[in-house]
């Protein structure tokens, strides 16, 4: 019964979604406030409706309603309860009901929140953020129904990939769509100022704190993703550049291009036929990765098990909101007049660079995720190539180095016009900084690959350039505690929050670094009692055991670690095996120091000829990993702070200008 | 001028989809994404020459005998469980008069032996590969896996995994009819 008021939700939920698209149209059309006023009422609705459908899944999810296909093929009764949840989403289906359930909460947000956007500029928004939302759902209704009974239902459930049953995917997904789908606002905003004919500062103010959020989202999913497949999986890597993660990655540069290019909409009434482009290739970058994981033309890790009809459907919207969206952007953007000019050297010209390499870096992954398709697809299937972290260590790298050397510039340029020698004043701290970490780094690890020294330098003068900006601001050390204090106060949080984003990406190259220039790796048989050497280690195979989990079976071994001065460290390896399923898992055992993983996972085992059994063990030794997540902690927590910015808490009155110095003047907050 | 900047995104958009297109119609046609083909299709079969598994099985085999008529060769072991599976079909390939020859791969004479004699031994010659090194020249990655090779001595098709009545069917015998003509 719970299912079918789900089921009845979402058919009602398409239908309002269709009106939605048209009434507010017309009415901003027709400058009918009534009309207008009955868009924002529908996508509330929406939302609620889904909501309902989403609980109503849940529901099923919950109580093992084995009745409803979907829980039987993802749910098993011995299920901890916190996987049978996340099992909602561990599916097509239900990860699709996800989906639209977000992008309606997204739309009623600005229903709510945005009182004071014009009202046909917000009509309009909620139009287009409708049209996505009908495509998403006829999508679900037509092709991937999670309602579907079974009859007569069968006794238990065919289980969750065991892989799934981690506390990494009960929030990795979410998260991810709240950033991937977050950026349809950006795009609604863009399409719905393309038919308005108007773009403004205040428009760059508005699509500014959505964006903010899909990008503070996107960052934590992806980084949770990350820290998922390298603690919890045990590939013992963390980035794999897998079609998919690539599916993730290219919204989040597009989106940070995004987010860096609307400020000089907000602040200086410039670049916006760019900003509008770059609105709607964050979200076709966000579509065409859901078309990537679900139509089956590509095989990863994290695809679902797929049906190319869904494939066909997918195509076809991605055909008309995309295809549209650039039609009219073709058509439309040639007559938006460009605002204020700039000299090259200037704040403007720093964010122009910023979106150039941001965008040719997305340019060249996308390229490397494509050309196996390409490929395949002009020679119908004969050949078959992969592109795999070569190519994009060879692209992608070089053109983050001059991303982030102009980083530690760019905020310290004034807008118009600036002036790279006060500049570069400025940064001979930095300078300082980079040369003694460069020097460091050299005498501390004198057999590393050449240019890590060179790469952490790069992090060192980021993260410096970044604070003295910041410091400089707020007069620290230059001017009576008491005055930064004051200073501090008034800073905007948005400012504070581009300073600590930027010092994350500083800590995350450091880890990057240091993880893939020093890491050693073991791969080796151990039969138990036996020992081999990896840099400064001895490592013992001490015992393997077999136990029994909640709904498992495993193999656990134990490894004494004992390094050059006989401290020692034990570690515990598991395989697991899961009967329902009939899958293994790895357990991977991990020691973790701030500048160091030690990293051990337990492979199968064999029994030599002699009778001896044997397993094979990986052993790993990741230098500064942690950092990685860290850095993308800090700059999630800098976006937070930058949202949380007075002036993006919309409909908030103006208040103490004063202590906000300088909105436009000479010493402009940065972003 | 200007205006053509602003038609660029629309037109690179246009080739994406299209190659999207084709790729999922394929998809929709049978096209299989996970699989890698084989370096040696359209080339001969590599030089290799295998022993028998043991004097009471029909075996050991090399590259020349594979000319001179259609042949198959089949990767397997005792050990593998599609191959159980796929068993059947061969053993019915064979009675229809298909030479199949069998690389026996990382196994053991004793455990083959009995396998053959449990679930029958449809193969033309069996040929012992104890440590998988022909495996290799054959760019095998992993069992079962099934080649077709023509008159010629020429591998013209690879298929990967367990053979099923569709993949005969539909992949396998128009190969094999093709070679023949």
């Amino acid at each position: 019964m719970i299912a079918e008021i789900g089921q009845f939700a979402l058919v009602l939920a398409l239908i309002i979604a269709g009106v939605q698209v048209v009434v507010p149209m017309v009415g901003a059309a027709r400058g009918d406030g009534t009309l207008m006023a009955f868009g924002s009422r529908m996508a509330v609705a929406q939302a609620v409706l889904l909501i309902l459908a989403f609980a109503a899944l849940t529901h099923g999810f919950v109580v093992s309603d084995f009745s409803l296909a979907l829980v039987f093929q993802n749910s098993h009764s011995l299920k901890p309860m916190l996987y049978k949840v996340s099992g909602v989403w561990g599916n097509h289906e239900g990860s699709m009901l996800m989906w639209v359930l977000i992008l309606a909460v997204y739309g009623a947000a600005v229903a709510v929140f945005g009182r004071n956007l014009p009202p046909t500029l917000k009509a309009r928004v909620l139009s287009v953020q409708a049209m996505i939302g009908v495509a998403f759902l006829a999508f679900i209704v037509f092709t991937s129904n999670p309602f579907l009974r079974l009859n007569p239902a069968p006794p238990d459930g065919t289980g969750l990939n065991p892989l799934l049953q981690d506390p990494g995917l009960a929030f990795h997904p979410p998260l991810l769509y709240l950033g991937y789908v977050g950026f349809s606002m950006a795009f609604s905003f863009a399409v719905a100022a393309l038919i308005e004919g108007r773009i403004d500062a205040a428009w760059g103010r508005w699509v500014r704190p959505w964006t903010l959020a899909a990008w503070v989202f996107l960052t934590g999913g992806i980084a949770l993703g990350s820290w998922w497949a390298y603690y919890e999986l045990g590939w013992g890597g963390w980035w794999f550049w897998d079609p998919v993660e690539n599916a993730s990655f290219m919204p989040w540069l597009f989106g940070t291009a995004l987010l860096h290019s609307s400020i000089v909409v907000e602040k200086r009434d410039s670049l916006k036929s760019w900003t509008i482009l770059l609105a709607i290739l964050t979200f076709s970058m966000s579509l065409l990765g859901t078309f990537l994981v679900r139509s089956g033309v590509l095989t990863s890790v994290h695809t679902f098990a797929s049906d190319p009809a869904r494939g066909i459907f997918i195509l076809m919207i991605l055909l008309v909101t995309v295809g549209g969206a650039l039609s009219l952007f073709a058509w439309r953007a040639p007559t938006i007049r460009g605002g204020g000019l700039f000299a090259p050297v200037s704040r403007e010209g720093a964010l122009v660079l910023n979106n150039m390499l941001l965008t040719l870096a997305s340019a060249t992954v996308l390229l490397g995720t494509l050309y196996p398709l390409i490929l395949d697809a002009a020679s119908s299937g004969a050949s078959r190539v992969s592109v795999g972290p070569p190519y994009f260590n060879a692209t992608f790298a070089p053109i983050m180095v001059p991303l982030v050397a102009a980083m530690a510039i760019g905020p310290l340029l004034a807008w118009k016009r600036g002036n790279l020698r006060a500049a570069a004043r400025k940064l001979m701290l930095a300078a300082a900084a980079a040369i003694a970490a460069i020097a460091a780094t050299f005498i501390a690890v004198p057999d590393g690959p050449a240019l890590a020294p060179f790469a952490i330098g790069l992090a060192a003068w980021i993260a410096t350039g970044t604070l003295v900006e910041w410091s400089a601001r707020i007069k620290l050390f230059a001017a009576p505690a008491a005055e930064s204090w004051r200073r501090l106060t008034g800073l905007p949080r948005a400012a504070s929050g581009m300073t600590l984003a930027h010092l994350g990406l500083a800590i995350m190259i450091a880890g990057i670094t240091g993880a893939s220039a020093w890491r050693s790796e073991l791969i080796t048989t151990l039969a138990v009692g036996e020992t081999a050497q990896v840099k400064n280690y001895a490592l013992t195979l001490q015992a393997v055991e077999n136990g029994r989990g909640p709904n498992y079976n495993f193999e656990r071994g134990t490894f004494l670690l004992t390094d050059r001065n006989g401290a020692t460290i034990v570690m515990y390896p598991e395989r697991r095996f899961f009967p329902v399923a009939g899958q293994s898992t790895t357990e991977a055992a991990i020691k973790t120091t701030l500048m160091a993983d030690l990293y051990a996972v337990l492979g199968t085992s064999r029994t030599t000829p002699e009778g001896t059994e044997q397993w094979t063990v990986r052993f790993f030794i990741n230098p500064m990993v942690p950092w990685i997540w860290l850095g993308a902690l800090v700059m999630v927590g800098g976006g937070l702070l930058s949202l949380s910015d007075r002036r993006h808490r919309v409909g908030a009155p103006r208040r103490k200008q004063q202590h906000a110095p300088g909105v436009s003047g000479a010493p402009a907050p940065a972003e | 001028m200007r205006r053509i900047l602003f038609i660029i995104p629309v037109v690179i958009f246009a080739v994406l989809i299209g190659v999207l297109a084709v790729l999922t119609l394929q998809t929709k046609d049978g096209r299989d994404p996970s699989l890698i083909p084989s370096a040696l299709l359209g080339k001969p079969a590599p030089e290799f020459s295998l022993p028998a598994v043991a004097e009471d099985i029909p075996g050991g085999f090399a590259t020349a005998d594979l000319r001179g008529q259609v042949t198959m060769v089949n990767v397997f072991a005792s050990w593998c469980v599609p191959c159980l599976a796929e068993h059947p079909l061969i053993s019915r390939l064979a009675a229809d008069g298909l030479p199949i020859y069998a690389i026996d791969h990382r196994d053991t004479a004793v455990d083959v032996a009995k396998w053959l004699k449990k679930n029958g031994n449809p193969y033309t010659a069996v040929g012992f590969d104890p440590n998988g090194r022909v495996s290799v020249e054959w760019g095998v990655t992993g069992v079962p896996e099934t080649f077709i090779i023509n008159a010629d001595g020429v591998v013209i098709y690879k298929h990967s995994g367990p053979m099923t009545p569709k993949v005969l069917k539909d992949k396998i015998l128009p190969k094999i009819r093709e070679a023949r003509e």
